[in-house]
């Protein structure tokens, strides 16, 4: 996508850190049509579903977020021209195309159990009580088709069904929990919040404490550190800023 | 999977068998003695039950309904997972899918004969699943009984290192393996199957006409005492041909005819409680594996004074 860029199109990108203002709309050469909710609009190609609709004027309050495909708030559904499939993607990281129906979902009404962790057993029951619908799964993989990240959806709610943790949680463990699988499954499964339960149980009962945790925690209540803390304490602002700027660092 | 270390016998030409292994949801939770006993025995008979990667739910009872396609799509998914193991190299041609569970084993093979039947439904279904490979149609469905048949039962005989002797048991067959009868793996009417694997065992076989009655099936879900009643007869005629306990493959079954024997108790004074045996629970005693793949704690009615009684464990 990138080599065969025009320079037009490098300029609409560089422009794109703020796609309303930068560049002059005389000097665009390429455009597209969007139709944001039903409501068609000419923009500039080339831009991702996020700052189209910011150019169209659309401004977002809710349902925008790190912009970098990690925090899972800009959930959107759409159409592409003459595909008869309703596709899903996070508006920041899926790029606007000619003809395009599409639609924010910022928020997915969904299901979300109250449970005390600590007071459940680690069994494949604590699903089906706080989450009965699981077993309504048809394994018809269409929360995995709608994920963003990728990732295999329906085989974490079946290891949810069997009482698999570990393979719940490794499975799950990239989840933004943007809710497009909940939408999409015709179980009206909460996938994001099953498998939330899965890994918060996981890691109470199935890890178990690392030895490098428990050992440093056993340091620390010996007073390993005891004797640097109090030497902080007492140093004045300018012997904090110079030992802060000569600290050792984690190699990059 | 859970395993359990078995010494491997010495059987001429059944040495490493690697045959996929389907489990379902309930071997994995309340009928995880079944899981393991069987995986043990199994493997003392030179045969290695594979899990299949990605197995997903059966199902859960085939949808009778015409055009209700979505139902069987869970099955034919787990059939699909066969064919990539072989693909993978997991296992070489070999396109027999085990089954432990009855329920499974009759969701999974009816699914299996209504696509390869039908190929119209086999292409919506393959055409739904557009990113997995297209099911072919060659698996095929095999109840962990009908192998053990097809191995023989003079081989399981051989392998008997501590016969059941003096134990008198009565097979239940339920209705999962048994009909209807284009998936059957025995007479509907008249089953042997179990009979013959426990006389291989050097057990005594009672039988009952009770044996392939209905247990009441999900029904214990919401009316208990209807599962009760069914239970009393069928547990009451046993004991009064003679049984000291019950054997089964069925995890629902054995829910019914075990953890109802509370109920039962509640309803019928006279009641005596009688143990409930996955048949491969048998098995793994008869040829003296560790005793770890027993999981007798997941019994209601616990077998182990029975089986103390008969010098069969300490």
């Amino acid at each position: 996508m990138q080599e065969n860029r025009s320079p037009i199109m490098d300029r609409i990108a560089e422009a794109n850190k703020a796609a309303t203002t930068g560049i002059d709309a005389k000097d665009i050469k390429d455009w597209i049509t969007i139709y944001i909710m039903g409501k068609a609009y000419t923009v500039p190609a080339d831009l991702t579903i996020l700052t189209a609709m910011e150019y169209a004027g659309y401004k977002f309050v809710r349902g925008v977020g790190c912009r970098q495909g990690f925090c899972g708030a800009c959930a959107t559904v759409f159409r592409k021209k003459g595909d008869y499939k309703l596709q899903t993607g996070m508006a920041c990281q899926t790029r606007a195309e000619d003809g395009m129906y599409l639609v924010q979902i910022p928020f997915s009404p969904a299901e979300k159990a109250e449970y005390d962790i600590t007071k459940e057993p680690y069994e494949a029951s604590v699903f089906i009580k706080y989450y009965p619908e699981v077993t309504r799964c048809v394994s018809c993989n269409t929360c995995t088709k709608a994920c963003p990240q990728d990732l295999e959806v329906m085989d974490y709610i079946q290891a949810a069904i069997r009482g698999a943790f570990d393979s719940l949680s490794e499975v799950s463990f990239d989840c933004i929990q943007c809710g497009l699988c909940a939408i999409r499954c015709p179980a009206e499964i909460v996938q994001y919040n099953v498998a939330q339960l899965g890994r918060r149980m996981y890691g109470r009962y199935g890890q178990g404490v690392p030895e490098h945790l428990r050992k440093r925690v056993k340091e620390i209540a010996e007073g390993k550190f005891k004797q640097d803390m109090e030497k902080i304490i007492k140093c004045s602002t300018e012997e904090l800023r110079k030992i802060y700027t000569e600290r050792e660092k984690e190699p990059e | 999977m859970t395993t359990t270390k078995t010494e491997t016998p010495k059987l001429t030409g059944t040495e490493n068998i690697k045959i996929p292994y389907y489990p379902g949801c309930t071997l994995k939770t309340t009928a995880k003695n079944f899981e393991n006993s069987a995986v043990a025995a199994a493997r003392a008979l030179g045969i290695e039950l594979l899990e299949i990667p990605r197995w997903n739910c059966c199902g859960t009872v085939f949808s009778l309904t015409d055009d209700d396609l979505i139902h069987h799509v869970a099955s034919v998914r787990n059939f699909i997972r066969v064919q990539e193991m072989n693909d993978y190299g997991l296992v070489k041609n070999e396109n027999r899918l085990v089954t432990l569970c009855a329920m499974c084993f009759n969701t999974l093979k009816s699914t299996n004969l209504r696509v390869k039947n039908n190929a119209e439904d086999l292409k919506k279904i393959n055409d739904l699943m557009y990113r997995e490979e297209n099911y072919g149609g060659k698996v095929e469905v095999l109840h962990f009984l009908e192998l053990l048949k097809s191995l023989g039962f003079e081989k399981i005989r051989d392998r008997v290192k501590k016969p059941l002797k003096g134990l008198k048991i009565a097979p239940y067959y339920g209705c999962m393996i048994l009909r209807p009868q284009e998936i059957g793996i025995d007479d509907p009417e008249d089953p042997t199957i179990q009979r013959d694997l426990l006389l291989s065992l050097g057990a005594d076989s009672v039988d009952t006409p009770y044996k392939r009655v209905c247990c009441g099936s999900y029904q214990t879900v919401k009316e208990k005492n209807i599962v009760a009643e069914l239970a009393y007869d069928i547990l009451s005629h046993a004991r009064k041909e003679g049984a000291e306990a019950m054997a089964t493959v069925c995890p629902l079954c054995a829910f019914n005819l075990d953890h109802r024997q509370k109920e039962v108790k509640a309803s019928h004074s006279d009641f005596e409680e009688i143990p409930v045996f996955y048949v491969t629970q048998l098995m793994a005693i008869a040829f003296a594996l560790e005793n770890e793949c027993y999981g007798f704690d997941q019994n209601y009615v616990d077998p182990r004074p029975l089986l103390a009684s008969k010098s069969l464990i300490k």
